[in-house]
């Protein structure tokens, strides 16, 4: 049976990692690479790579880097980060990655999700909800680290993209982002309710439970989370770290305590 | 020696990096001139069917690899999309595949994949071993890879199909028949499961 994805997200920021909350107050976690070293050895399920300074900056990616970490990485890669265009996306792929994500973008302009499909296969394209609930108590679409609103439902954005060629849907709760208090629910069902492409579901998860809730309740789908796989205990001191293989399989049958 | 074929698709540093663990010799053959001392040849591929044969014949490399399978019966390793062009023929595309083995490659919506589960498949999944297979040596019962596809492929002889994997029912995911062998899912990017895949295929024929 198809498993579910449980997904370590590390953010890139001057060739370091960093750690955010709600998108700020970023803390210095380590080498990325020495951190995909680590994922290697857990044997995790994928791995996303967001450069968070790319597309903020107005820069292209950073090809030397990705390439550097593509090759340490000997599980699915998705990268992140300042693509604009189908060769951008083809150059990453020919390093050896994966997928690769895909935010403002094609907010801006949708027409690049089809370019890029039919130059990678839409298999590896995925597209990145940065959302926001607003104070009227919607969900709006935020791009630029949190910076730009853009007034989109994510709901409409999501099918949309999904009838334009996306292979996957990555949900990311901003509100949730670094808080450790569990992912937006309401968000990852009607999401998931919305499209019949593959999802993940980023933001907020604080606990192995927290993966495991999504995972009944939605399964197949994907988990993602940085906080909980760099930081341990209430100091956030850094610590990589990843469930066993026993925990997984409890994860996956919803045997956690 | 073997040749990892780079004619612009997949994933040519994962499969030098871990060949290179392994202590293989390989070589990255991007012109047909570079497969004069290949053994054995891995062919990678993402992407649409038509845009890997497209680019596969205009690498130059076509006629040689031809020659070194067919004729030569060199081994040849097609993953995913290079696993798919072994066929003959795609219902994603307009362009014939290599032929190097009896199959079409088909749809999985189309074939029966239940309207309510997700395309494309993607992320880990068990096989059930049909026959052995050399490719399988030394793995447990149902080994778990990586796979990223929406199309699959469907074997005309069955004796060709080595493991299968299920999605909304069971298609082949580790084919063979003689010297070429075709796997859907990534061994690159499967942890020990591929390394130990990738190790079996390069010591074929080597005891």
């Amino acid at each position: 049976m198809l498993r579910s994805r449980i997904i370590p997200c590390l953010l890139v920021r001057n060739n370091g990692l960093v750690k955010t909350i709600k998108f700020t107050d970023e803390k210095y976690v380590g080498d990325p690479i020495n951190a995909v070293r680590i994922f290697n050895e857990k044997e995790v399920d994928e791995l996303v790579v967001l450069d968070i300074d790319a597309s903020v900056q107005g820069r292209g990616p950073d090809f030397k880097m990705i390439g550097d970490l593509a090759a340490e990485c000997r599980m699915p890669l998705c990268y992140g980060g300042g693509i604009t265009s189908a060769q951008d996306a083809r150059h990453i792929m020919s390093l050896g990655v994966e997928k690769v994500a895909l935010s403002s973008a094609i907010i801006q302009r949708p027409d690049l999700i089809g370019e890029i499909a039919e130059e990678v296969g839409r298999q590896s394209v995925v597209a990145v909800l940065d959302v926001r609930l607003d104070r009227a108590g919607h969900y709006s679409v935020w791009t630029h680290n949190g910076k730009t609103e853009t007034g989109l439902n994510p709901v409409a954005l999501a099918k949309d993209f999904e009838s334009r060629g996306v292979g996957e849907i990555v949900v990311n709760s901003i509100d949730g982002d670094g808080t450790m208090k569990g992912y937006d629910l309401e968000l990852c069902r009607q999401i998931r309710e919305a499209v019949r492409v593959p999802m993940t579901v980023l933001g907020g998860a604080g606990s192995l439970k927290d993966l495991q809730t999504v995972i009944q309740k939605h399964g197949p789908i994907g988990v993602s989370a940085g906080s909980l796989f760099v930081f341990k205990g209430i100091y956030r001191a850094v610590l990589i770290n990843y469930p066993s293989h026993a925990d997984r399989e409890r994860i996956q049958q919803g045997q956690l305590p | 020696m073997i040749a990892i074929i780079d004619y612009g698709l997949g994933n040519i540093r994962a499969f030098a990096n871990i060949l290179k663990n392994l202590k293989a010799p390989h070589i990255v053959a991007r012109r047909k001139q570079d497969l004069s001392e290949a053994t054995k040849i891995i062919l990678p591929g993402v992407g649409a069917f038509d845009h890997a044969m497209e680019r596969l014949n205009a690498s130059g490399m076509r006629e040689t690899l031809d020659d070194l399978v067919l004729r030569h019966k060199k081994p040849v390793l097609g993953i995913c999309v290079g696993m798919q062009i072994l066929g003959r023929s795609s219902a994603e595309g307009k362009l014939p595949g290599l032929g190097w083995i009896d199959g079409d490659v088909r749809s999985l919506r189309d074939d029966g994949l239940h309207l309510k589960d997700l395309l494309p498949h993607m992320g880990w999944n068990q096989i059930r071993v049909d026959q052995d297979s050399e490719l399988l040596e030394g793995l447990k019962e149902a080994p778990e890879f990586y796979f990223l596809h929406s199309y699959y492929f469907k074997c005309n002889i069955p004796a060709d199909i080595f493991a299968e994997v299920d999605y909304g029912g069971y298609f082949p995911c580790v084919v063979q028949a003689g010297n070429v062998y075709g796997v859907q899912f990534h061994p690159e990017k499967s942890h020990h499961n591929g390394v130990r895949l990738l190790k079996n295929f390069w010591e074929l024929g080597s005891c």
